[in-house]
Order: C-alpha cells, then sequence, then structure tokens
C-alpha cells in the first residue's frame, strides 16, 4: 500500500495547476440563457483542447496525452478543485470517444475522435424511451436496410431523457435491428446524424426549471452502413461499454465537487454557530466520512483495475455511494444555510433540486443494487415475466 | 499511488486465513465459546508465529511490519471470532509503544510481543473500569499488564496492582473483568496518549471489517440456499438490496481502516483524522452488518445454534470499545474546522 504519488504523477499535477491558474475561464455569463451558458462550456473547452487538456487519458494519436489512469484521476480531481466549467462535450469525451476506441474501426476513429475534442462535433446518447429505461434492452426504436438505397438504414422512433441533444451533432442511438431474437441479440450501435429533417429534439423541462435533457422523434431518419459501431446485432454489448464509462470516468470529479459542496456546508455551519450544535456535527462529521470512503473507493478501483484489468465491488459503489450521498449533503445544506437555499435562482436550491437526478440518471440506485447483488454478490436473478 | 496490498502482506493473509479456517472452525470456537475459555492451542501457535507483536518495534521482541500488516491479522482473526486474547494484548502494546517511555517498553512489550504476556486495555472512571476485554485473563495469568485510560491520560499496571472480577460479557469468545484500582496504582504514561489511542482504534476497526465481511458471506450462502415461495429467498429485492448495503458498510468501512492503517505507518499527521473516521465508520459497519445477517437468516438466525450470533456479539464488543461512532464522529467534527479540501497535495 502506497498512497502517495511518484514524481511523474506530482509533475502532471503541478503543470495541470499551473496552466489552470494561468487560464481561468471568462465568468460565467449572467444572462443569455442555456445557450449563453452552453456556449461558455464550448469555449473552455475549446481552450483545453487548444492546451491539450481536453482528454488526457485518450492516447496520443488520438489527440490525448496517454495518461495513465492515475494520471487520469489526478486530471479530474485538479478540473473538479479549481471549480471550472464543465467541458461541453461531456458525453463525446467520456462515453463516446472510449466507446469508439473499443468498437469503432479505424475510418470511424479517424473521422470521429478529432472533433469530440475539440468541441467541433457535439455528442448525446440516445439509449432511453419511454417504454424502456432501466429496461433498456426493451427498446422498441427500428432501423431496417433502406430497399432503395443498399448501404443505408432507416431509423424511426422515440428517444427520451436524451441530455445535450439540442446542440448535439451525433447521437450515440442504439436501435432494434432484428425482432426475431431474443431481445438483448436484435440490437445495433449507430451513430445517428442529429441534423436532418428526420430528427426532430423537444426540450424537456426538468424539476430545476431548465431543459437539459429532450425528447427525440426520430422518423425515417438516415443513418449509412459505416456509422454502425461493432457490428450489426452486437448493440447490447456495445452500449454496456459506454455505460461503464459512464459510472465510472466522473467518479474522481463528482467526488471533488461533493467535496466543495461539503466545504461550504461547513463554512456556512461554522459561521451560524451549527457546528457546535450537535446534531449538525454528527450528520457533517457522517458527511465528511462517506465523501472520503468515495474518495478512497475510487483510488482502491483504481488500483484494481490496474491490478486485475478490472474494478473490483467498489466500481458499481461508488456512484451509489455519491448519488445518495450528495442527496444528503444538499437536504442537509437545506437546513444549515437557510431560506437561501428555497429560494429559486441560486446556486443551493439548483444543488437541492438537481441532486434528485442523481440517483436516476446513468442507472438508477435500484438498479445499481441489483447490479451488485446479482453480478458481484452472485445472489440468484430474481424472476422476471416477459 | 496504491491501495493494495504487498506482497509480503498478501502472504500474511493468505497464511493466517488458511491456519484459521482450519484451527478455528464454527464447531471449535462454540466449544470455547460456551466454556468461557480461550483456545489455549491456538493461541500458542498464534504467538509461535509471532502474530501478537507484528507491529511492535524489533527492539523489542516484535516484528515490526507496522499497522497495516496488524489490520490484516485484525480483520482476519475477526472474520472466525477467533476465541483468543489477541486483540485485547496487541491494544495494551501498541498503548505502552506509542504512549509510554523507553523503560517501560522495555518492561513490558517483549512479553506481550511474544504473547507470555497477556494484556488488556479498559476505559477507567474514578479508577474503576467496567467491562475490560481480555481483563480476567491478565488477572489468571502470570504477570499480565492493564492499560487503564482515564481522561486524556493513561496509566500501565500489572494485574496484581488491580482488583480483577471477572464479568461474562455478551462475546463469551474473550474473557472480561471489572477492573478497580487505587488511584495512584502503576505508572502514567506520559506520552501521545492520544496518539496511541488512535493507533489502537485502528485494530479494533480492523476487526470489525473481518467480522463484518464473514457475517456477509455467511449470509450469501444461506439466502442462496434457502427457498421460500418456490424461490430462492435471496431473489427477493428486500433481501438481496441488503445484502448490496452490506456490502458498501463493509467496503466504506475496510477503505476508511486500509487509510487510517496506512497514515499509521506513513502519514501521522492524518492518523487522528483517519483513525476517527475508520471507527466511526467500522462501528456502524459491524452493527448493520450483522444485524442484517441475523434478519436473513430468519428464524435460525435468532437460535443458539447458527453461528451468526457469535459474529453480532463480537461487533457489538468492538464497536463500543474505545468509543463508539458517534463518539468518533463527534471527533471528526472537532477536527472539520481545521480540515480543508481533503485532495491529497
Ligand atoms: C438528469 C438525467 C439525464 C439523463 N440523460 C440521459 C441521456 O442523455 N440519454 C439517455 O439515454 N438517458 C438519459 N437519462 C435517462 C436515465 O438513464 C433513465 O431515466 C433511467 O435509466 C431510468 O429509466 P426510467 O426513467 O424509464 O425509469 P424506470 O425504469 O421506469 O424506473 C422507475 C422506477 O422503478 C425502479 N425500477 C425499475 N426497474 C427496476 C428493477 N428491475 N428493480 C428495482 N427497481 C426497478 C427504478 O429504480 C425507478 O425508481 C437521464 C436521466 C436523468 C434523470
Amino acid at each position: 500500500m502506497d498512497l502517495t504519488f511518484n514524481e511523474r504523477e506530482l509533475a502532471f499535477r503541478e503543470e495541470l495547476r499551473g496552466w489552470l491558474a494561468q487560464n481561468p475561464p471568462v465568468p460565467e455569463p449572467t444572462d443569455g440563457g442555456e445557450d449563453a451558458h452552453y456556449a461558455w462550456r464550448r469555449d473552455w473547452q475549446r481552450r483545453l483542447y487548444d492546451a491539450g487538456w481536453a482528454a488526457p487519458s485518450w492516447p496520443a494519436e488520438y489527440g490525448g496525452r496517454g495518461a495513465t489512469l492515475t494520471e487520469s484521476a489526478i486530471y479530474f480531481e485538479e478540473i473538479g478543485r479549481a471549480r471550472v466549467p464543465m467541458a461541453a462535450n461531456v458525453l463525446g469525451l467520456l462515453l463516446g470517444g472510449p466507446t469508439l476506441m473499443v468498437w469503432g474501426t479505424d475510418e470511424q476513429k479517424e473521422r470521429y475522435l478529432a472533433p469530440i475534442l475539440s468541441a467541433e462535433e457535439i455528442w448525446c446518447q440516445g439509449f432511453s424511451e419511454p417504454d424502456a429505461g432501466s429496461d433498456l434492452a426493451a427498446l422498441k426504436t427500428r432501423a431496417v436496410r433502406d430497399p432503395a438505397h443498399p448501404g443505408e438504414w432507416l431509423v424511426t422512433g422515440q428517444k427520451v431523457w436524451t441530455s445535450g441533444a439540442q446542440y448535439s451533432k451525433w447521437c450515440m442511438l442504439v436501435a432494434r435491428t432484428d425482432s426475431d431474437v431474443p431481445k438483448h441479440k436484435g440490437l445495433t450501435y449507430f451513430l445517428m446524424d442529429m441534423e436532418q429533417e428526420g430528427v426532430q429534439v423537444r426540450p424537456l423541462r426538468q424539476i430545476t426549471g431548465e431543459a437539459e435533457f429532450n425528447e427525440l422523434f426520430i422518423e425515417q431518419a438516415r443513418i449509412p452502413e459505416e456509422n454502425v459501431v461493432g457490428g450489426v446485432g452486437n448493440g447490447w454489448k456495445v452500449a454496456l461499454t459506454t455505460l461503464m464509462n459512464e459510472r465510472a470516468g466522473l467518479g474522481f470529479a463528482l467526488q471533488v465537487r461533493l467535496r466543495q459542496l461539503l466545504d461550504d456546508t461547513i463554512a456556512s455551519a461554522r459561521e451560524n454557530g451549527l457546528l457546535e450544535d450537535p446534531l449538525y456535527a454528527d450528520a457533517l462529521a457522517e458527511l465528511h466520512i462517506r465523501c472520503e470512503a468515495i474518495r478512497l473507493l475510487a483510488w482502491k478501483g483504481l488500483t484494481d483495475v490496474e491490478r486485475y484489468g478490472q474494478p473490483g465491488p467498489e466500481g458499481s459503489l461508488v456512484k451509489w455511494l455519491w448519488s445518495d450521498t450528495n442527496q444528503r449533503l444538499t437536504q442537509l445544506a437545506a437546513d444549515i444555510v437557510g431560506p437561501q437555499a428555497l429560494t429559486a435562482g441560486t446556486a443551493w436550491s439548483y444543488e437541492l433540486l438537481r441532486a434528485r437526478g442523481n440517483t436516476i440518471e446513468g442507472g438508477t440506485t435500484e438498479v445499481l443494487k441489483n447490479i451488485v447483488a446479482e453480478r458481484v454478490l452472485g445472489l440468484p436473478r430474481m424472476k422476471v415475466t416477459a | 499511488m496504491d491501495f493494495g496490498l504487498s506482497e509480503d502482506q498478501r502472504e500474511i493473509q493468505r497464511t493466517a486465513r488458511e491456519l484459521l479456517s482450519d484451527r478455528a472452525r464454527w464447531e471449535r470456537v462454540r466449544e470455547h465459546a460456551e466454556n468461557r475459555r480461550s483456545d489455549e492451542a491456538l493461541w500458542k501457535e498464534l504467538c509461535a508465529l509471532g502474530w501478537p507483536g507484528i507491529a511492535v518495534a524489533e527492539e523489542y521482541g516484535g516484528q515490526g511490519l507496522g499497522a497495516v500488516a496488524q489490520s490484516v491479522l485484525c480483520e482476519e482473526l475477526g472474520r472466525v471470532v477467533a476465541p483468543v486474547p489477541f486483540l485485547p494484548t496487541v491494544l495494551s502494546a501498541t498503548l505502552i509503544e506509542h504512549a509510554g517511555e523507553q523503560q517501560q517498553r522495555e518492561r513490558w512489550l517483549p512479553g506481550l510481543a511474544s504473547g507470555e504476556m497477556l494484556g488488556a486495555v479498559g476505559v477507567a472512571r474514578d479508577g474503576v473500569a467496567e467491562l475490560v476485554i481480555g481483563g480476567a485473563e491478565t488477572g489468571a495469568a502470570q504477570g499480565g499488564v492493564i492499560v487503564l485510560l482515564e481522561g486524556d491520560s493513561a496509566r500501565v499496571l500489572s494485574a496484581a496492582e488491580a482488583d480483577i472480577e471477572p464479568v461474562d460479557a455478551i462475546d463469551p469468545t474473550r474473557s472480561a473483568a471489572r477492573v478497580s484500582t487505587d488511584p495512584g496504582a502503576g505508572e502514567a504514561l506520559t506520552g501521545d496518549v492520544a496518539g496511541a489511542v488512535d493507533r489502537a482504534l485502528i485494530a479494533v476497526a480492523s476487526e470489525l471489517v473481518g467480522v463484518s465481511e464473514r457475517a456477509l458471506e455467511m449470509t450469501l450462502e444461506y439466502v442462496k440456499e434457502r427457498r421460500q415461495f418456490g424461490v430462492p429467498v435471496g431473489s427477493y429485492q428486500a433481501v438481496s438490496h441488503r445484502c448490496a448495503q452490506m456490502l458498501l458498510d463493509t467496503e466504506k468501512a475496510r477503505s476508511l481502516s486500509a487509510f487510517a492503517a496506512w497514515t499509521a505507518d506513513a502519514d501521522p499527521l492524518k492518523l487522528a483524522e483517519a483513525a476517527a473516521m475508520a471507527k466511526a465508520a467500522a462501528s456502524d459497519a459491524g452493527r448493520e452488518v450483522t444485524a442484517g445477517a441475523i434478519q436473513a437468516h430468519g428464524g435460525i438466525g435468532f437460535t443458539w445454534e447458527a453461528d451468526v450470533h457469535w459474529l453480532y456479539k463480537r461487533a457489538q464488543i468492538d464497536a463500543a470499545w474505545l468509543g463508539g461512532a458517534k463518539h468518533h464522529r463527534a471527533r471528526v467534527a472537532a477536527m472539520l474546522s481545521a480540515v480543508s479540501a481533503a485532495i491529497p497535495t
């Protein structure tokens, strides 16, 4: 066991920290609404890209730095600590790119990776549907080969909760290409061009008031054969690669964000004397302990990946523990910070409301518990009828 | 950055697991628990392997392998609820080594490290410590030693200097006693008592991690086999999700205990906070996980015949030992005013 960093890692951290200190993002726009906010994030990613900091974990040949797992964790810690905006193309960087690196053809990597990094082409994830959420493999969106145009697919269906679709050029789309085989086997993973007649994006307002996610109405949309990722009928496996990255990639950044919110909450408690109140002190200490446990579990998961090539049980536990802790924290903050946390438009009220999504997005907590029970603990699968 | 055990530490773990799965099978533990006797044969064997002195410095007869290695043993002994006075002896050695003076170390540590001398640690009020785990055996043994913590101070006394009244703790796998002393009896430990107690906490937390891990394993075995309504009860989410929660609690406690053990060896500035966090998390986990194990076993789990209750009882004692979760969270809260972002630099 050695929880220190080597020279190379320390140098990596120093270099990044130095760059972040010298290149602070421009202030967050105060008006212009969500579009201005998004443009601000896009601009920030562009600057990361120009300096070679958009995705250090990507191999150098695709525009990254070939950073080790530890360096990549350091990267997210520092990005989180600097309180910079979230890169605009977060789904492309964390999900799309890594999925293509595993399953994509050389031509696909050549074509798509660079514009993901530069935020020139934004990506979204078209997995969930009105009738297929946790049971993703039940999805109904259909893709059929166009008899009139060989080499092209025609897609029809509906997607929902598609974050960032309004800004996206490409959609990671999972569709059914064969209805005569068991549900997991008839799926194919496509890259769908969002800029076409057959794709309509309708914003969905969230409980925070903003419209981060959308509905997609897809009607005879066209996808060329070369945009199939990982082969026809192999969509479930490719989608799992995307989902694994979704649950793992953000771990370190989220942990740091939680740390900052907790530090702010503690500061507030100190100011109004609540840190002396044993009930508040107990609750804050428990949150601090959880926050540290998340950090340690994330590092432990990383050690497992380095040693055994795959995360241990910690992998599935981090997102669960993080989302639950963030909800507890933002709820406690409402008691500590007071009216400000319940006033619309404040940062605290945003955090309080946004936290409710944490236990739903990227796999609900119940589904994560099922995964832990079945795959980590080896418990028998629940009987399902369907 | 490497969160795993070293090759040597894994070797210690493997050896311990192998040895104990044979020597501390439930029948053996039960036999000694029911007679309220330590397993002397097992204790001799562990002493021959140098386990009680694993973290004691070599110059005092120990192996000097550090807190992480010691934690590994505590976990393994916790898993089997070994009926030996290991933990009380190790805790007293830890306190004497890290809070005592040279001459006190020389006097007590070689005996404790070899296991020839048994130790116990109690928390006293007005010179009286209730339910001192391991206490009765120090009285029975030649030259046993007791460390009494009172307020911020600590003193060490030979068992002969104390009035030791055996008491039955709910966990019958280790002896217990009520220890009373004259105010002036023994010698004060004048060093860093708080730091030494923090090191002791890590050993208790690690034992709790082992207890929790085993309770979960036994539960999984049971709920995969036991069928009701035509299916294994482990397929019900009320059961399987609680098992998942038991894993989360255990892994949380494990990562914090491992971190604390590492700070004891390598980063003493973080020791106090890390030890308090580990003991808080492990105390909660020990209670919750062993309680979950009883529940998931149904009526069987409530019987004397099933073995989960040994784990529950050990967890209850350990969770309260040297302060429970609430006490240690209060310590963490007091430190929070000084803590800034916990990101390693
Ligand atoms: C902020 C946010 C952003 C999102 N972004 C995207 C995106 O960009 N792209 C995308 O494709 N999707 C996205 N999603 C969708 C998300 O992945 C789904 O909402 C999620 O998978 C749950 O599906 P559902 O909403 O259909 O709920 P359902 O699956 O209908 O679940 C309803 C309730 O039933 C429970 N439940 C369901 N099945 C089980 C089971 N087997 N055992 C126990 N309990 C069960 C669930 O836990 C939940 O509490 C986003 C969601 C949110 C909140």
